[in-house]
């Protein structure tokens, strides 16, 4: 194990998660690997027409 | 990838055409693609493994036709090694495929899809854009059935024992959209097992679908799906509730699949040592939900069990917390500030306007004569310089904007393109990067609101860019610079709550560094779970808790107050100054953030005996006698446990989440006891969501009974010569049963506390059930509108620990990203008094959703109103409502809006 703590974090997976993780990372002083196997973040939920219950598009 | 502009070229050349995996395959795309129109990074990718020169080795029409160089065919692919201080794994998970499931016809029958393509097919930008029609022909269906559980609670065929969480609510979602895309004459059926809306609003969406949408709702495992020779027909034999065999045609059937861990994921977690569940989810543990079995690997989402968005965001947030706590001493040491320039004093100077219209690729400059509205934008007053960009978002059109801002001394700028709401904030960072105040700024939708709405009408289109930038340019002559003020964030935060929710949430916040001030109303820490013996993974709860208690009470960066309550508060987000009252001693906290983790209770039932007979209890009573180890429980030989005791009635329209649960952990518990006892659990829906679907088989396996009954026809408990009788309905047998309990637990409702007055404090909503109301149901489900206020555990709805502990933590990442800046800026676009004006009237003080305006106290103006910018979202409802001239929100003040419409 390296003494220094690393500053950084290494989030697998661009999805609703993964974006909210590394979006309260970043914002909280970390920097932040986003690791996407696809060619665009945003998931399954980007695939959604719309979400309960205000029925506002998922996207 | 940095010269991509995404004018889609590439793809319209490649002769390759090949399936659409983000439209579930329904259409085709080519092999050169970007996935979907609004896809970040909006770059396109070549397809690898469908791509003709990757294939045959020749082609390379994407390469010969791109306009910037941006496609390296030769690109190889390259192991990069990235160092971190923790890992988080957000993987989710893939759809259950039915193709194996011959009986349901999916793989062969056009008309049967799965609930993920029938999202496509309901979607603006699916395969038939929107417009809801079957595949086999393309007609418009009549009636469509959704079958639950497709690969879900089936160990026989698919070897998922789990439910999977979501189904029941989208397809009820499907079902209602389905509706309002077709009109109401539009069948629409749902063949379930057990409905599963546990969720917050779930039932009442689920009752209103009943009721109000008229989609049927049918209690039946469907077990094959016949296709009809010469039709594209489809049907559905079942066993309706009687036990009659009814058969029903359909146009369409969804299959509702669940959610699985793919292979792949599977693999990973091998590689990484994690363990997994029976269900091949991750493992984790109630009072840890997002730490895997190893050290520094956290999870969240649908991985670690299958589960809806907002769960998963947040648990995102909560793994996010966890990260941050083993990181905290190295905060801020690898990200970098950005550098922004001194801003430029402009005031006084003459307007120099410089105005950039965008062709968005073909989008704009497919319709309107882009060069002919910039030549136009010439002519205008104050304008001293134009051009037109094919993409004026992309990266090096910025680099140059900014440059021609500095060497034409530009001091106003227009961007004519596409819409304010996503790229605003990208020309301000340009003009921030060049010292010019972002507010000098107008941005004019010539796009979604021009060349998207008349695409058929060039000239007018043309004609109405032109008009639209003559506007633009009036307005922003005429604006001036804002400021946006700064506040210092006091870095202490304020936990309401001493249950577990408040604890995990005050301990993780001083786990990421922070001091915590910890308020609880009772005498002692715990909350709820002291009356709770162990959860439905079998753990000790009361270990866990005093574990927690003790890392509370042992951490010097929290204080504890205990017998406490708030009597007053004061201030905003970031600078919050708190009274607390301990029995009658009062005592100020500052504080920056606060947490609502004020919980809720377990309702005392009205009937069915409950209080009359002393064998009569509530799950809270019942876990006292297993923890108390009382003898008598094991004389007992006929149990009976009733669900929804006020839960789902008119009264209180809501599932209490946990009471399926608990009530099937109990009784496993009783027959660890004496397993020769008669247990019988008496339900509506059993709701054991996700991978507590195991105890309830596990439950049946070991001979307890379950009941089904109806809530018009709940089970009748009476006492006959001190005999405890319940009499009830049952459907399968179709006769009236009645059973002589020794013990009857009633699943009694969770209740919220209604505290109007804590609401009242920090300007937070209730919902009519008394439960907070979260900033958004979907992405915002751990905070509130009001900023720097946040919500955890049962104050926002009822649920397990596992689920409030990752609540808890949630609060605990999105308010440190508000301590971790140190001070925060406020928008520029607020409201304010002209108190000469001001007639005192109220109206302004009454209609903030935000309290922002105020009477004035003290002074000449005394009585007349004032604006606190900090408080001011700038929504204009004051300056709407004023009768008096004397609101004005800055950036959109009358003289500019008004210059705006004498343009027209």
């Amino acid at each position: 194990m390296p003494d220094e703590v690393m500053g950084s974090v290494l989030v697998v997976g661009g999805g609703i998660a993964g974006m909210q993780s590394a979006l309260d990372l970043a914002d909280s002083g970390y920097y932040v690997y986003l690791l996407e196997k696809g060619p665009s973040i945003g998931g399954s939920m980007a695939k959604l027409d719309k979400t309960f219950p205000t029925n506002d598009c998922a996207m | 990838m940095d010269k991509c502009i995404a004018c889609g070229l590439c793809a319209e050349k490649c002769p390759k055409k090949v399936d659409d995996l983000y439209n579930e395959n329904l259409i085709k795309r080519k092999a050169a693609y970007v996935e979907y129109a609004q896809a970040v990074p909006l770059k396109y990718a070549i397809d690898k493994d469908n791509c003709i020169y990757f294939k045959k080795g020749k082609c390379r029409a994407c390469e010969k036709f791109c306009p910037t160089d941006a496609i390296n065919l030769e690109e190889k692919e390259e192991e990069l090694s990235i160092h971190a201080g923790a890992i988080i794994l957000a993987p989710g998970f893939t759809a259950f495929d039915p193709s194996e499931y011959l009986t349901y016809k999916y793989a062969k029958h056009p008309n049967v899809v799965t609930s993920f393509e029938f999202e496509r097919i309901l979607s603006a930008t699916g395969p038939f854009q929107g417009h809801l029609v079957r595949p086999s022909d393309h007609k418009e269906p009549k009636k469509i059935a959704w079958l639950q559980c497709i690969g879900s609670r089936d160990i026989n065929q698919c070897d998922t024992g789990y439910c999977s969480s979501v189904c029941c609510m989208y397809a009820i979602k499907e079902a209602v959209v389905a509706k309002e895309h077709a009109g109401s004459d539009l069948d629409c059926a749902i063949f379930f097992m057990d409905m599963r809306t546990h969720g917050k609003d779930f039932d009442r969406y689920y009752d209103d679908a009943k009721e109000k949408n008229g989609v049927r709702f049918i209690r039946s495992r469907v077990p094959t799906i016949e296709s009809v020779e010469g039709s594209d027909e489809l049907i559905i034999p079942y066993v309706n509730e009687n036990g009659d065999i009814s058969e029903e045609s359909f146009d369409m059937v969804v299959l509702s699949v669940g959610l699985k861990t793919s292979p792949e994921l599977i693999a990973l977690a091998e590689k990484l040592g994690i363990d997994l569940t029976e269900g091949k989810l991750c493992q984790t543990a109630s009072f840890h939900p997002v730490s895997t079995s190893k050290e520094g690997i956290y999870v969240c989402g649908a991985f670690a069990g299958p589960k809806d968005i907002p769960q998963s965001v947040i648990e995102a947030s909560s793994a996010a917390a966890k990260a941050g706590a083993c990181l905290s001493v190295s905060r801020n040491t690898m990200t970098r500030e950005k550098k922004v320039p001194e801003e430029k004093n402009v005031t006084g100077d003459r307007p120099r306007i410089g105005v950039f219209v965008c062709q968005c690729g073909i989008n704009i400059g497919g319709v309107v004569d882009v060069p002919g509205v910039r030549d136009y934008a010439e002519s205008l007053p104050f304008v001293e310089y134009v051009t037109d960009n094919l993409f004026s978002c992309s990266t090096d059109t910025q680099d140059i904007m900014a440059q021609v801002i500095k060497e034409n001394n530009l001091n106003r700028i227009v961007v004519a393109a596409c819409t304010p709401k996503t790229h605003e904030p990208l020309f301000q960072e340009t003009l921030i990067s060049v010292g010019l105040n972002k507010y000098l700024f107008e941005m004019t939708n010539i796009r979604n609101q021009d060349s998207w709405v008349h695409k058929d009408e060039p000239d007018m289109a043309t004609q109405k860019a032109k008009d639209l930038v003559r506007m633009a340019v009036a307005k922003v002559a005429l604006v001036e610079p804002l400021v946006e003020p700064e506040l210092d964030v006091d870095e202490r935060a304020l936990v309401i709550g001493g249950g577990i929710s408040g604890m995990a949430s005050a301990k993780s916040l001083s786990d990421q560094g922070y001091n915590v001030d910890i308020v609880e109303r009772s005498a002692q820490l715990g909350g709820m779970a002291l009356n709770l013996f162990r959860t439905w993974k079998g753990e000790d709860i009361q270990k866990n808790l005093s574990e927690l208690i003790e890392s509370i009470e042992t951490d010097s960066n929290i204080k504890i107050h205990l017998d406490t309550e708030l009597s007053s508060v004061e201030g905003f987000v970031g600078n919050f100054k708190t009274t607390l009252n301990s029995n009658g001693k009062q005592e100020v906290v500052e504080h920056g953030i606060a947490v609502i983790a004020t919980g809720a209770n377990e309702s005392r039932p009205d009937e069915y005996l409950y209080g009359e007979d002393s064998r009569v209890v509530t799950h809270l009573e019942l876990d006292q006698m297993f923890m108390n180890n009382d003898p008598s429980l094991k004389d007992i030989k006929t149990a009976v446990f009733i669900q929804c005791v006020g839960s789902r009635e008119p009264d209180r329209p809501y599932c209490s989440k946990v009471c399926c649960t608990h009530s099937i952990e109990s009784a496993l518990y009783l027959k660890e006891l004496n397993p020769n006892m008669n247990i019988y659990v008496l339900y509506r829906d059993i709701r054991t969501y996700g991978e507590r679907e195991y105890i309830y088989r596990k439950a049946r396996l070991a001979g307890i009974m379950f009941i089904r009954f109806s809530v018009d026809e709940k089970p009748k408990v009476s006492k006959d010569n001190d005999v405890l009788k319940i009499e009830l309905w049952d459907p399968i047998l179709e006769e009236t049963v009645v059973i002589k309990a020794d013990l009857l637990a009633l699943a009694s409702a969770i209740v919220s506390y209604k505290d109007e007055k804590l609401a009242q404090f920090f300007k937070v909503p209730l919902n009519e059930d008394g439960f907070f109301v979260e900033k958004h149901a979907k992405l915002g489900p751990s905070e509130f509108a009001t900023d720097g206020v946040f919500l955890c555990g049962m104050a926002h709805y009822p649920k397990p620990i596992d689920e409030s502990i990752a609540q808890a933590l949630a609060a605990s990442s999105r308010a440190v990203t508000l301590l971790a800046k140190k001070t925060i800026h406020v928008g520029g676009t607020v409201a304010e008094v002209n108190p000469l004006f001001c007639s005192s009237c109220g109206v302004c003080v009454s209609i903030c959703p935000y309290s922002a305006p105020s009477f004035i106290e003290e002074g000449p103006f005394t009585g007349r109103a004032e604006v606190n910018p900090v408080l001011c979202k700038g929504c204009g409802l004051c300056v709407a409502s004023c009768r008096s001239g004397a609101l004005n929100l800055k950036g959109f003040g009358e003289g500019q809006l008004m210059a705006m419409i004498n343009q027209i």
